[in-house]
C-alpha cells in the first residue's frame, strides 16, 4: 500500500495527459480489493471461531496427552508417550473398542434396513401422509436421556417390562446387565428407536426425487412392487445411502448417552460389558480427573475415526464413480478414448482437405 | 491476498482471541480481606446441591441480623454437576464464596487444601471428632465446616422377620444383631434357612458398610502407597461378604431399577441404612407400612456420606464468607436444616438438642430416629483413610462384587481381575 503511494512521482512524467491513465485510481483499487478480499472476510468469522474453539483445543489436547496433567493447578509434567502406552496396554481399551464397534453395527445395520422400508411405505400414496411422516420423527425429538431412562426401565433384569413379558410366554429372562451381547442389543435398541425416524425422513426425501416415469415404465413392463423396489428405488438411493451411512458411522463411534444412562453408575458395567470409548474417556477425565490419559485416549479415538473416515471415503468414491460414469470405464480410459476420437477427427479432416481423394 | 498470508493473519487473530480469553480468566483475582469494612454492603454466594435444608427463611434470618449482607443461594441439580464445577474452577476463579462439598470428594479436595481458607482453630471442637478428622489436611488445617453426617443403622421389614419367626420389636432386633458382621450374617443364615428369601439387598452395599470400618484399607496413610491388593483385611471382608451373599443377598445392585423396586417388593429383610436412607426408602416404597429401623450396626459404628462447606481462599469476601459458613453450621441452624430437609447434624451440641432427640419418623412406625442416629453417630470410632486413589480402587471393588453377584465370574476370577485393574491405577 505504501509503495503505490510513493511511486507516482517517477511514473507521472511518462504519462501523456488526456490518455487513459496508467495509474489506477484508489476507488478502482478498492473495488479490486473488495472483489478479492471480501469473500475471505465474509467467511473469516467461522474460521476465526474454529481456530479458537476448535483447532486450539485439539492442539492443546495433543500437548496435554504427553503430560501428567493437573487440571486444578493447570500444570503438568512432560512424560512422553507414557499415557499412550497406558491406554493401549489397558485391556479396557480393547474391550471398549470391541463394544463400540459391536453397538455401532447392531444399531446402524438394522436401523438403515428398517429406515428404507419405512420410507418406502411412506412413499406410497397413503392417507394422512404428513401425520405419518412427522410421526416417525417424534422419537428423534425426545431427549436421549429420557429415552435411556425409559429403556433402562424396560431392560431391568428382574422387574423390567421385557423380561416380565418373556417370562409370561415361558422364555427365560435375559441377563441384560451382565451379558455383554445382551447389553449391546438393549443399547442398540435405544439408538435405533431414536435414529430410525431421522434416517427414514432423509431416505424418503431421496425417494421422492426418483422420477415417477421409472415406476410407470416398470409397471407397463409388468414389474411387481417388490421388483420395482429392488431394481429402481434401492439403486437410485445409493448416494443418499452413502451419506446416511457416513453420518451414522460417526455417530456410532461416538456413542455416549445411551451406554452412560444404561445403569445407575454410568461406568460401562461391572465387567465393562457396555463400556464404549467415549464413555471411558469421560470417566477417565471427569471421574478420575486424569486429563493426560483422557487426552491420549481422545487422540487415539481421533485417529480411529480418521482411519474409518478414509475407508469410508475410498468406498464412497468407488461407489459414486460407478454411479456417475458412463459404463464401467475409468477416467484414464475415457481420456484415451476421447484423444483417439480427436485424432481420428483430425486425420479425417486432413484427408478431406487433400484434393486427390475421391468423394465417397 | 495469498492464502499463506491469510493463514498467518488468521493464526495471529486466533492467538489474540485465545490470549484475550486467558487474560479475562485471570483478572478479578486477589481481593482478600485486608480492608474489611464490616458495614460495607456485600453479596455472598452460597453454592449447594440436593437439599441442604437452607431455606429462604433461614438465610433471611442471617440477612436480618447482618443488614449489609445479601445472600445468593445456588443449588446445583446433582452433586456430580457440583463436583465437576468445583474442580474446574478451584485452581482458577469463579467459585461461590461458600461451596458445599460431599465427603466423597474429600480425597481430591485434600490435595488442594492450600487453595481453601481453613476453619479458625477455635471452632474445631464444635463438631464430632471424626467429622473434623476426615477433613483435616496433613498440616493440621480443617478445610471444611461440617454440615450433615450419615451415621448408619439397620433398617428391616417387620412383616418379613415375623414370617421367619424372628423378633420384630426394634429393641429386640437390635439385641439380636448386636455384635460383629459374623453375627449379622449368621442371623441372616437363620432367616434364609427358614424362609428361603434374601436377607440383605446387595453385596456391594454391605461391603461398603464393612470397609468403612477399616482404618487403612487401600492406601498406606504414611506413604500413600497402594496396599489394597495385599491387605489381608480387604481380602477377608471380600470373602466374608461374598460367602454370605451366595445365599443371603437379593443380588440387587444398589441404585438400580431393580433395587428401587425391591424396596417396595420385600425382596430382602434388612439393609444398612444411614440417616438419609430413610427418605430414599419412604420415597420409593410409599405404600409399605412395615419398614422399621433398629438402633444397631454390626461391628460398631459406621458413617456413610455427609457434607462440608468450604471457603475458597481466593474469594472476594473470605472473612465474611467464613462468618456465614460458621453461622450456617452452628447447632441452631443445623437443627433447623434437620427439621426442613432431614440432614443429620454433626455438631456435638446439636446432637444433644431435644428437638433432635425427640424427633420420630411416622413412616418407620414412629421410630425415634433422632435418638437412634445420635447413638449411631456417637458409636463411630474409626475414620477410614481415603487417599488419592481411594475411589478408583473402591469403584473397581464394587464392580468386582457385582461381577460375582450377577454370575459373570466366580469370586476368585473376579478378585484376580480386580487385582490387575488396581495394578493399572496410579
Amino acid at each position: 500500500m505504501t509503495s503505490t503511494l510513493a511511486r507516482p512521482a517517477s511514473d507521472a512524467p511518462a504519462q501523456t495527459p488526456g490518455r487513459s491513465p496508467r495509474r489506477i485510481g484508489f476507488g478502482h483499487r478498492l473495488s479490486r480489493w473488495d472483489l478479492k478480499l471480501s469473500p475471505y472476510l465474509y467467511i473469516s468469522p467461522f474460521f476465526l471461531l474454529f481456530f479458537v474453539v476448535g483447532l486450539f483445543p485439539i492442539a492443546y489436547t495433543a500437548v496435554i496427552s504427553f503430560m501428567d496433567w493437573d487440571l486444578v493447578r493447570n500444570s503438568g509434567e512432560f512424560i512422553g508417550f507414557e499415557q499412550y502406552t497406558w491406554v493401549l496396554s489397558n485391556p479396557k481399551f480393547w474391550i471398549a473398542l470391541r463394544n463400540t464397534f459391536s453397538i455401532f453395527l447392531l444399531s446402524s445395520v438394522p436401523q438403515l434396513i428398517i429406515a428404507i422400508f419405512i420410507a418406502a411405505m411412506l412413499d406410497q400414496n397413503i392417507r394422512a401422509k404428513t401425520f405419518w411422516r412427522m410421526g416417525v420423527l417424534v422419537p428423534y425429538v425426545m431427549a436421549p436421556v429420557a429415552v435411556a431412562l425409559i429403556f433402562s426401565n424396560m431392560f431391568a433384569d428382574q422387574y423390567g417390562l421385557v423380561n416380565n413379558f418373556l417370562a409370561s410366554i415361558g422364555i427365560p429372562a435375559v441377563p441384560w446387565h451382565s451379558d455383554a451381547f445382551a447389553s449391546h442389543i438393549a443399547i442398540a435398541t435405544m439408538v435405533n428407536f431414536r435414529w430410525t425416524g431421522y434416517n427414514t425422513l432423509i431416505l424418503l426425501a431421496a425417494m421422492q426425487a426418483i422420477p415417477r416415469d421409472y415406476y410407470e415404465a416398470a409397471t407397463v413392463d409388468g414389474a411387481g412392487r417388490i421388483r420395482q423396489f429392488f431394481s429402481i428405488t434401492v439403486p437410485s438411493l445409493r448416494p443418499t445411502l452413502i451419506f446416511v451411512i457416513i453420518t451414522s458411522t460417526i455417530g456410532g463411534l461416538q456413542i455416549f448417552d445411551e451406554p452412560r444412562m444404561y445403569d445407575q453408575y454410568g461406568t460401562g458395567g461391572p465387567n465393562s460389558q457396555w463400556l464404549t470409548i467415549t464413555l471411558w474417556l469421560y470417566n477417565i477425565g471427569w471421574g478420575e480427573w486424569n486429563f493426560g490419559r483422557a487426552a491420549a485416549l481422545a487422540w487415539i479415538l481421533f485417529l480411529i475415526i480418521l482411519v474409518i473416515g478414509v475407508i469410508n471415503l475410498v468406498v464412497t468414491q468407488g461407489v459414486v464413480r460407478t454411479e456417475g460414469s458412463r459404463g464401467q470405464l475409468t477416467r484414464r480410459q475415457r481420456r484415451e478414448q476421447s484423444r483417439a476420437a480427436r485424432e481420428r477427427l483430425a486425420a479425417d479432416s486432413v484427408a478431406a482437405s487433400t484434393p486427390k481423394e475421391d468423394v465417397r | 491476498m495469498s492464502s499463506r498470508a491469510f493463514r498467518r493473519s488468521a493464526i495471529v487473530a486466533a492467538a489474540f482471541g485465545a490470549s484475550a480469553l486467558v487474560l479475562a480468566g485471570c483478572s478479578g483475582d486477589g481481593g482478600g480481606s485486608e480492608t474489611v469494612n464490616p458495614d460495607e454492603p456485600i453479596t455472598l454466594t452460597v453454592s449447594t446441591f440436593n437439599d441442604f435444608g437452607y431455606t429462604d427463611a433461614l438465610l433471611q434470618e442471617y440477612m436480618d441480623e447482618n443488614p449489609n449482607v445479601t445472600i445468593v443461594h445456588n443449588i446445583a441439580a446433582t452433586s456430580n454437576d457440583a463436583r465437576a464445577n468445583y474442580f474446574q474452577k478451584l485452581g482458577n476463579t469463579g467459585l461461590a464464596d461458600i461451596e458445599a462439598i460431599e465427603v466423597d470428594w474429600l480425597p481430591e479436595v485434600m490435595e488442594y487444601s492450600d487453595l481453601l481458607a481453613p476453619v479458625p482453630a477455635d471452632l474445631t471442637s464444635r463438631w464430632l471428632d471424626w467429622k473434623v478428622e476426615m477433613a483435616t489436611d496433613p498440616d493440621g488445617n480443617l478445610i471444611g465446616y461440617g454440615t450433615d453426617i450419615g451415621p448408619e443403622a439397620v433398617c428391616y421389614r417387620t412383616d418379613l422377620l415375623e414370617a421367619a419367626g424372628m423378633p420384630t420389636d426394634p429393641d429386640a432386633v437390635a439385641e439380636l444383631l448386636t455384635g460383629d458382621w459374623d453375627t449379622y450374617f449368621s442371623v441372616g443364615q437363620q432367616y434364609v434357612d427358614s424362609t428361603g428369601k434374601a436377607w440383605f439387598d446387595s453385596a456391594g452395599a454391605t461391603y461398603q458398610g464393612m470397609i468403612n470400618q477399616v482404618e487403612a484399607a487401600y492406601e498406606d496413610p504414611a506413604t500413600g502407597e497402594i496396599i489394597a491388593t495385599t491387605n489381608p483385611e480387604v481380602e477377608d471382608i471380600y470373602n466374608a461378604v461374598l460367602d454370605a451373599s451366595a445365599t443371603q443377598s437379593a443380588h440387587l445392585q444398589q441404585w438400580g431399577d431393580d433395587w428401587f423396586a425391591g424396596l417396595a417388593n420385600g425382596d430382602y429383610a434388612t439393609m444398612l441404612c444411614p440417616g438419609w436412607m430413610l427418605g430414599v426408602i419412604s420415597g420409593n416404597a410409599p405404600d409399605v407400612t412395615t419398614w422399621n429401623v433398629a438402633n444397631v450396626f454390626p461391628g460398631g459404628g459406621g458413617n456413610w456420606g455427609g457434607s462440608y462447606l468450604t471457603v475458597p481462599a481466593n474469594g472476594a469476601n473470605v472473612a465474611a464468607a467464613q462468618q456465614l459458613a460458621d453461622w450456617l453450621t452452628a447447632p441452631d441452624q443445623q437443627i433447623q436444616a434437620f427439621e426442613s430437609a432431614g440432614t443429620f447434624p454433626s455438631q456435638v451440641e446439636a446432637l444433644a438438642d431435644p428437638v433432635l432427640l425427640d424427633s420420630t419418623n411416622e413412616y418407620f412406625n414412629n421410630a425415634p430416629v433422632g435418638a437412634i442416629f445420635t447413638d449411631r453417630a456417637n458409636a463411630v470410632d474409626v475414620v477410614p483413610f481415603k487417599g488419592q486413589y481411594y475411589f478408583q480402587i473402591n469403584d473397581a471393588m464394587q464392580q468386582a462384587l457385582t461381577r460375582v453377584e450377577d454370575g459373570t465370574q466366580n469370586p476368585q476370577q473376579s478378585w484376580d481381575q480386580w487385582v490387575s485393574e488396581v495394578d493399572l491405577i496410579g
